[in-house]
């Protein structure tokens, strides 16, 4: 089941890779605009062109500056993205891998309307559904607290979808039923036989979890009002924002430094756990 | 974990929320504002005695410093800052937490075009009732005319936005040109400076709602008059016309730049010429000198050109003060706050960073009317700035709906300022949109 | 609920016929309950409040609230200002989902067809921009969109002529599409790559002993071993299109008036809800606009499962 390749081993074809790298020239472009401008100073960014370098290299103070500005705060939010994404992003995982499994390994009543719900809830524009989410979190006193943004993350309803996929396949009912026979309980069986070979699909859920909390935006702007709990996403924004009005601050090479910093955790964990997701996905096509 | 017990957990949170939910679309309450309420001091002083915590919502660059040095004079009261965003985002969440009743804070930075709003659905406190009343004869007629909603005082004036003319002098020097007088003699500056050099501009203007209010302010309109439940709306009466007349050469024969205010290209085009002027309030100094670093040296400022080019009258654009909210548990002492921070010791940290003041006092010192401002080419820009905080046009007043009317703004007038025609059919489709909100809110609008 | 798992049906792993015991297991439920607590506690929850809210009518100034029954509903159905953010964003749903998953098509085809010089460089590059935050995306975007000072400025001046407005009314759309597809075409690459991989092998070769070239295994062979991934694909690329709304509202500091409030129905709502405190109507456009995604998500599921099954 694991092999790819076409059988006639077809040779590499130069004309095919020139087309893709026009699109990889296009994926990298912005990158690179955003990786030169961290390079450069507030005044250079005003002031010379966006492909080109600016007249210092300021990467190493812009990076300096950003760890340091108004006290500090910067490394603030990045620990309270780590906050919500091993907390948000690892209880999404959590919940995931066991709703999954027991959808995808029980057959109980109200199993398909599990998936019509979660199908009709996601069409609803989360944006919209703000305000009563708001309004309701205010009640229970959860706003302005990391909780306010930790409890929503908890539910990655693709992520449901993409273990349910996987468990099918990944998890041999005989292998259950001889536990079972042995006398193991439902539980003992989940966390002894099932999670050890659920663990690539577990990887790419929380992988794909991280990355919706880490890039979680709208709901943190809406719920927290205290910048000491804001993520990084909402951080950021502020400092953007500050560009305007009375007593306007602008300090777009802190926001272009801080998105670099804000995107290469990210990468850095896409890249080193590549073996893992990739194997992860190929059971069930999802999408986040 | 045990699942189990974790759901039923969760089961009880969930039970509690869609109760409360459920109870709370029942209670609202559209509260009015009072009208007038007055008292003494005695109150604010002696909760400022017993000390306690209030928490400050604010984005000016100054509160950070105020905070401290309200702290070290006081120090039995505890002020939590909180910079809770910048203007839109901060009264989102202003207008959330009194939607749903609990988290706002004891006292709040509002704008003079916010404060009607949250004064008239009754957030604010009426500061009448301390006996603030008294302070009258401290601020300019014009900012404390903003913070009186109704016949109540719902705030202390900070600062103050007196219009004015800042040009590039450099950009002006280069194409002989001479600062104008009038805004007749504007629309040929602009005209002269964009055939000589097409990349420059006089200025730039993409639809702004406060600029565009500013205008018809200065130009004598008085468009909004609010009056209880009724609510009056002539966006075309005669200042807004005489503005739009002037204005919509400009538009219609792109003389004007359409680079959107406050993005980094606009940043860029203050600092090499591209903008030649600027029509904006008295607080833009600070703004050039902290983010305009290439402009060094080459801005100056002149009095705001006028209509008949005799008088001199301006209008304010921008500014606001500081309110105290009626969730605050400690209004008493939150009223304090606001006291120190403009009728007190806290004027003095706030003009430090650059703030203009609405204290007629300090406007009126020939220490900070004389000084001599090294970026301005060590021009007294004070003394235009000042003098202009008198001639400002009495008797305006916003809508009590003001920052949705400036969120809808781009809807209307923006497709007039995108398609280069006259700004009249936007400023009447503007209006219409104004009318039916207020009559969905409840008011009944006319207009003229 | 046939149809709901039906498209699941063409997928490598469908869960409709995952339980092969027949007898009914109440013990999943330990399993599947905590998550389904809290999916309540955020998702229904909020639903169901909104339905409550869409009931009533509220004046934040005078009058209080007010129960009107379905009026916000029949207002919203005449609402000039919903329909245009409805069939605007249907005409870049139209435009921008096939250009997306085309394009992802193609690079899932060509990584997957061996004949590519360095497929695992191509794979990761092109799926970076899924790491990217919207938010970052779309500042990082809208600094090169400047035609004064931005890229599209230098390429204006390249050509010699302001050709390319990306921020002018006529052009805003297509940069919006342009910086959504930038942000996702990796990510739907992916997953259609994912799917391929799983493709057995000895179909290829059954195709190669009839003589088939490239184009003709791709078309019979590959395209529906993987239909049950596109459809996926294409539901939660429908789903994010009717739900647009980070790009558009953070381009609209740089383009206020190409961009208005009601851009898209999912600004409309927010707006409705943060400008004007209009919150139960704000509830109904956001309801009506949920019953729309979801009917089109499962007609698209309905044909997608049939098509040449």
């Amino acid at each position: 089941m694991a092999t790819t390749r076409s059988p006639l081993r077809p040779r590499k074809s130069r004309v095919l890779t020139a087309v893709m790298a026009v699109y990889l020239l296009y994926t990298l472009v912005p990158l690179a605009w955003l990786l030169i401008s961290a390079t450069k100073t507030q005044q250079d960014l005003l002031s010379t062109s966006g492909l080109a370098l600016g007249g210092t290299f300021a990467l190493f103070d812009n990076i300096a500056e950003t760890f340091t500005h108004d006290g500090g705060i910067f490394l603030r939010w990045l620990g309270n993205t780590l906050l919500y994404v091993v907390l948000g992003a690892g209880g999404a995982t959590v919940l995931a891998t066991a709703a999954g499994y027991g959808l995808a390994k029980y057959r109980f009543r109200g199993r398909r309307a599990v998936f019509a719900v979660l199908l009709g809830a996601i069409a609803i524009p989360g944006t919209a559904l703000a305000v009563p989410t708001f309004l309701m979190f205010s009640n229970l006193g959860l706003t302005n607290t990391p909780w306010a943004i930790i409890i929503p993350s908890l539910v990655s309803p693709f992520g449901l979808y993409l273990v349910w996929t996987y468990a099918v396949e990944a998890v041999p009912d005989d292998l259950l039923e001889a536990a079972r026979i042995d006398g193991a309980g439902e539980l003992r069986i989940f966390f002894t036989v099932t999670l050890r070979l659920l663990l690539p699909g577990v990887v790419t859920v929380a992988l794909f979890a991280v990355v919706s909390t880490w890039n979680n935006y709208f709901l943190p702007l809406i719920m927290l009002s205290e910048p000491d709990w804001y993520p990084l996403t909402v951080g950021l924004n502020q400092w953007s924002a500050q560009a305007s009005g009375v007593g306007a601050q602008p300090i777009y090479h802190l926001v272009i430094t801080g998105a670099v910093i804000t995107i290469v955790p990210l990468v850095v964990a896409f890249l080193l756990l590549q073996r893992f997701w990739q194997s992860g996905l190929t059971a069930g096509s999802v999408k986040q | 974990m045990s699942p189990t017990r974790r759901s039923r957990q969760v089961a009880i949170v969930l039970a509690t929320a869609l109760a409360t939910a459920l109870s709370a679309c029942s209670s609202g309450d559209g509260g009015t504002a009072a009208g007038g309420t007055t008292g003494t001091q005695d109150a604010v002083d002696a909760a400022l005695r017993e000390g306690g915590e209030i928490t400050y919502w604010s984005w000016t660059p100054s509160a950070k410093a105020q905070v401290e040095a309200f702290q070290q004079e006081f120090p039995n009261v505890k002020v939590n800052y909180v910079n809770a965003g910048t203007g839109n985002d901060h009264y989102t969440k202003l207008q959330n937490a009194v939607k749903a009743g609990s988290g706002a804070p004891d006292v709040a930075q509002i704008e003079y075009q916010a404060l009607p709003q949250f004064a008239m659905t009754g957030a604010l406190v009426d500061l009448g009732q301390y006996g603030f009343n008294a302070f009258e004869d401290d601020y300019t007629p014009s900012t404390w005319n903003s913070v009186k909603v109704g016949g109540g005082l719902f705030g202390l004036p900070q600062d103050s936005g007196p219009m004015a003319l800042f040009y590039n002098k450099e950009v002006f020097d280069r194409h002989g040109l001479t600062v104008p007088k009038t805004w007749d003699e504007y629309v040929e500056t602009a005209r002269k400076l964009h055939t000589a050099d097409p990349t420059k501009y006089i200025t730039s203007d993409t639809g702004d709602a406060g600029f565009a209010t500013s205008m018809i302010w200065q130009a004598g309109g008085k468009p909004f008059t609010t009056d209880g439940k009724n609510v009056k709306i002539d966006l075309q009466d005669e200042g807004a016309r005489k503005w739009t007349a002037t204005w919509d050469e400009l538009v219609e024969e792109k003389l004007v730049s359409t680079i959107p205010g406050w993005s980094d290209a606009w940043y860029k085009a203050l600092g090499d010429g591209t903008i030649a002027t600027l029509a904006t309030g008295a607080w833009m100094p600070g703004v050039l000198e902290s983010s305009v670093p290439g402009g060094a040296g080459k801005w100056a400022v002149a009095p705001l050109p006028t209509y008949d080019g005799k008088t001199p009258v301006t209008a304010e654009n921008g500014g606001g003060g500081q309110s105290v909210l009626k969730q605050s548990a400690k209004p008493a002492l939150a009223a304090a706050f606001v006291r120190w921070l403009n009728n007190g010791n806290g004027v003095k940290p706030f003009l430090d960073s650059g703030g203009f003041p609405a204290t007629k006092a300090d406007l009126e010192s020939s220490a900070f009317k004389d000084e001599a401002a090294p970026y301005f080419g060590g021009q007294q820009i004070n003394q235009v700035l000042t003098a202009a905080a008198g001639q400002v046009v009495p008797g305006w007043s916003y809508l009590p709906y003001q920052l949705y009317a400036n969120s809808v703004f781009g809807d209307t007038v923006g497709k007039s300022y995108a398609d280069s025609t006259s700004l009249d059919p936007g400023l009447t489709a503007w209006q219409q949109a104004l009318v039916d909100y207020g009559n969905q809110q409840g008011f009944t609008v006319t207009t003229g | 609920m046939t149809s709901i798992s039906a498209p699941v049906r063409s997928a490598p792993a469908p869960p409709a016929r995952t339980a092969r015991r027949s007898r009914v297991d109440r013990r999943g439920w330990l399993f599947v309950a905590p998550f389904l607590v809290v999916f309540a506690l955020v998702f229904l929850a909020p639903i169901a409040y909104a339905l409550w809210l869409s009931l009533f009518r509220e004046q934040v100034f005078f009058g209080g609230t007010e129960f009107v029954g379905l009026d916000n509903y029949a207002a919203v159905l005449g609402d000039a200002k919903f329909w245009e953010s409805f069939f605007r964003v249907l005409l870049f749903l139209v435009v921008q989902v096939p250009v997306m998953l085309g394009s992802a098509l193609v690079a899932a085809l060509a990584i997957d067809s061996a004949r590519l010089h360095a497929a695992g460089l191509f794979r990761i590059v092109i799926f970076l921009p899924y790491a990217v935050p919207a938010v970052v995306a779309t500042l990082m975007w809208g600094f090169i969109y400047g035609d004064t000072f931005g890229l599209a400025a230098d390429l204006n001046e390249l050509l010699g002529r302001k050709v390319v407005e990306p921020l002018s009314g006529d052009w805003v759309l297509v940069s919006i599409g342009n910086v959504v597809t930038w942000e996702f075409v990796g990510y739907n690459m992916l997953i259609l790559y994912s799917a391929l991989k799983v493709v057995p092998h000895d179909l290829y070769e059954a195709a190669a002993i009839d003589g088939a070239g490239t184009l003709r295994t791709i078309v019979s062979v590959k395209l529906p071993a993987i239909r049950g991934a596109l459809v996926i694909a294409t539901i939660f690329s429908i789903i994010g299109s009717f739900q647009l709304f980070n790009e558009p509202n953070i381009l609209r500091a740089l383009a206020p008036n190409a961009i208005s409030t009601f851009y898209t129905p999912n600004m409309y709502a927010y707006n409705l809800s943060f400008s004007g405190q209009q919150y139960n109507y704000s509830a109904t456009v956001a309801i009506v606009m949920g019953v729309i995604t979801a009917v089109i998500a499962y007609v698209v599921q309905l044909r997608g499962s049939r098509k040449g099954v």
